[in-house]
């Protein structure tokens, strides 16, 4: 018996640094996964750190250095890295600041989404029958609904603004969660130790939340990563259209949506906080293609 | 089959319902429609009148009730903006939206089903490397952002293509490729992966080890398993398509449904938004609805009911 806990003691203390070391390793060999990891890393300490990065307010207008050309081009100087948009606002700073935009309401819309989805999804799964019905039918009419026109039909009603951003796209984007976690739950309910929870008389909310509810966590991380990168081109998106962010806050949407109209002349101003969208959204893509690899060998994409 | 229909019939009249009640909330908090169809010196005699005749100053149950009445009548209300039947307008602009996403989802099949395979059967390559790669960047990219770029270059820089609007083909080309973009990414992904999966079944190898051509298999037994996955999610595409066309159509100023929609929403012409999300809705319900009739059709394994 003293035996079986010592061993049991030597096995808690190694759990840890092999976590870590396996973790790392299956990172290290994926190439793809690990420049996903750098590059939102990185953008998220560009969001964090933005007011220490940015070199200027990036809404501090300056009527002295309007429509200046990036630094490599003629008449562009190295004051202003990317330019400057009409407005002689600096662009470099604007891209800077719009990160935090995108990336606050890409990942707290996505986190409110999942907790409405993943709710839905095991109170549908678990108890079948007409409840099943009702939410399932409430799903498909959310589903038949394209997220971007829903949005942009509730966002025409409310003042538009992050916080209202973050919940009208929570509330719009939860189906996903609801019938992979419905599906999930459908096949766990009827595994042995479920029932037999049930037998003993374990309540239903006891056998959610401590036998079903982590068992679906790990796919919804692999689809929630995904989702924050969808989201995060929903956001630009709207607040392109004008529905999203107001100023003086800025976004990469609206920074696009200004710039549009002096494509012809200063281009540098649309280009730039577009290719910014890309190479975030391009990391989460790879991180959450690996972390999808890595949690759920059964659908590995190579 | 008749069983299965049926069913599934019955299941859309309950997703109309609730999609008609969430459209008719939204308008309701969207608030008085009134102040915006009169002129602003007219007196509160008018607005009242205007209220009654509406129906606004009965309860939010009975609002509802004379909606859903008149809905079934095929009356979405009468645009104020254009001073006509909302539903006329919406279908008027149907068309444009129609050939517009048509010829994006032509693009993208006749794009992403020989990248898809390519990639599947050359897998590991650096040709592989280069599919999935403009696969995956296709994916990251906005669509409005892309549709600027395309006009940067291909209409201001080049002037190969006019900037907006709807007449000639060449008018098409650039918004079909912006919208044919992220769908052929998406499809490309998808086709590669359920390829690599039918190349490693076991009715592969048999054929392969019978000794028949490398390419007939591909074609012959991998590909044509690999089509039903396929197929569907092509047709489950539609609201990304139609959520695309939104865009797309403000970028480039294309007289669609889309462009429609969000003139209608900046200007709160309730009747058209609501006549819109109608059509748009019923348009996926029933794109759904072939999917999963093709999906039982084209694969008998799975059981009708």
């Amino acid at each position: 018996m003293d035996a079986a806990l010592n061993d049991n003691n030597e096995i808690q203390k190694n759990v840890r640094p092999n976590f870590f070391k396996r973790w790392g390793f299956l990172l290290w060999r994926s190439k793809t996964g690990t420049v996903g990891l750098i590059i939102v890393t990185i953008s998220v300490l560009i969001a964090i750190f933005a007011p220490l990065l940015a070199p200027y307010d990036p809404a501090m207008i300056n009527p002295a250095s309007m429509l200046l050309p990036p630094a490599w081009l003629e008449g562009g100087s190295t004051e202003h890295l990317l330019g400057t948009d009409n407005l002689g606002r600096d662009n470099l700073s604007r891209i800077i600041y719009g990160s935090q935009v995108s990336i606050l309401v890409g990942v707290a819309s996505v986190v409110l989404a999942g907790a409405i989805g993943v709710t839905i999804g095991l109170i549908s799964g678990y108890f079948g029958g007409w409840i099943d019905s009702i939410l399932m039918r409430l799903v498909d009419s959310f589903l038949a609904i394209p997220t971007i026109l829903f949005a942009l039909v509730i966002l025409s009603i409310f003042e538009s603004g992050v916080m209202t951003l973050i919940i009208v796209l929570g509330v719009t984007n939860w189906v996903n969660y609801a019938r992979l976690v419905r599906g999930e739950t459908l096949s766990i309910k009827e595994r042995d130790y479920v029932r037999a929870a049930h037998s003993i008389g374990v309540s239903d909310f006891k056998i959610i939340i401590k036998h079903l509810l982590p068992n679906v966590i790990s796919s919804f991380i692999v689809i929630s990563t995904l989702s924050v990168a969808t989201t995060i081109i929903l956001e630009a998106s709207l607040s392109f259209l004008g529905l999203g962010v107001q100023p003086p806050v800025v976004s990469w949407g609206s920074i696009l949506s200004d710039g549009r109209d002096y494509l012809a002349t200063s281009w540098w101003i649309a280009t730039f906080p577009g290719i910014a969208i890309t190479i975030t959204v391009l990391g989460i893509i790879f991180l959450g293609d690996w972390l999808r690899d890595v949690i759920d060998p059964r659908s590995k994409s190579n | 089959m008749a069983k299965f229909l049926l069913r599934r019939l019955l299941q859309i009249i309950p997703v109309l319902l609730i999609i008609s009640f969430i459209v008719f909330s939204l308008v309701f908090v969207a608030g008085d429609p009134v102040a915006l169809m009169l002129p602003d010196d007219a007196s509160q005699e008018d607005v009242e009148n205007l209220r009654e005749s509406l129906g606004l100053n009965e309860p939010f149950i009975v609002q509802y009730g004379i909606y859903l009445r008149d809905l079934l009548t095929g009356d979405f209300g009468t645009s104020y903006r254009y001073g006509t039947d909302a539903l006329e307008v919406v279908l008027d602009r149907l068309p444009a939206t129609l050939e517009l996403a048509g010829l994006a989802l032509f693009l993208s099949v006749v794009v992403a089903i020989p990248l898809g395979i390519w990639s599947a059967t050359k897998r590991n390559t650096s040709m592989d490397l280069v599919a999935t790669g403009a696969a995956v960047v296709g994916k990251a990219m906005p669509n409005f952002w892309l549709g600027i770029m395309l006009i940067l270059v291909f209409s201001v820089m080049l002037g190969w293509f006019p900037v907006s609007g709807r007449g000639t083909f060449l008018h098409i080309v650039l918004p079909a490729l912006t919208l044919a973009t992220g769908i052929a990414a998406e499809m490309t992904r998808l086709i590669r992966s359920s390829m690599i999966e039918s190349l490693s079944q076991d009715y592969v190898r048999t054929a392969r080890s019978k000794g028949l051509k490398r390419n007939l298999v591909v074609y012959k037994h991998a590909f044509k398993n690999s089509l039903i996955p396929v197929i569907t999610i092509t047709f489950l595409q539609t609201s990304t398509l139609v959520g695309g066309t939104l865009i797309t159509e403000t970028v480039f100023a294309w007289p669609g449904l889309g462009q429609l929609l969000i003139q209608s929403v900046y200007a709160r012409d309730m009747a058209i938004v609501q006549a819109s999300v109608f059509i748009i809705a019923s348009l996926v319900i029933l794109m759904n609805l072939i999917a999963d009739i093709l999906y039982r059709y084209l694969d008998p394994r799975i059981k009708l009911n």
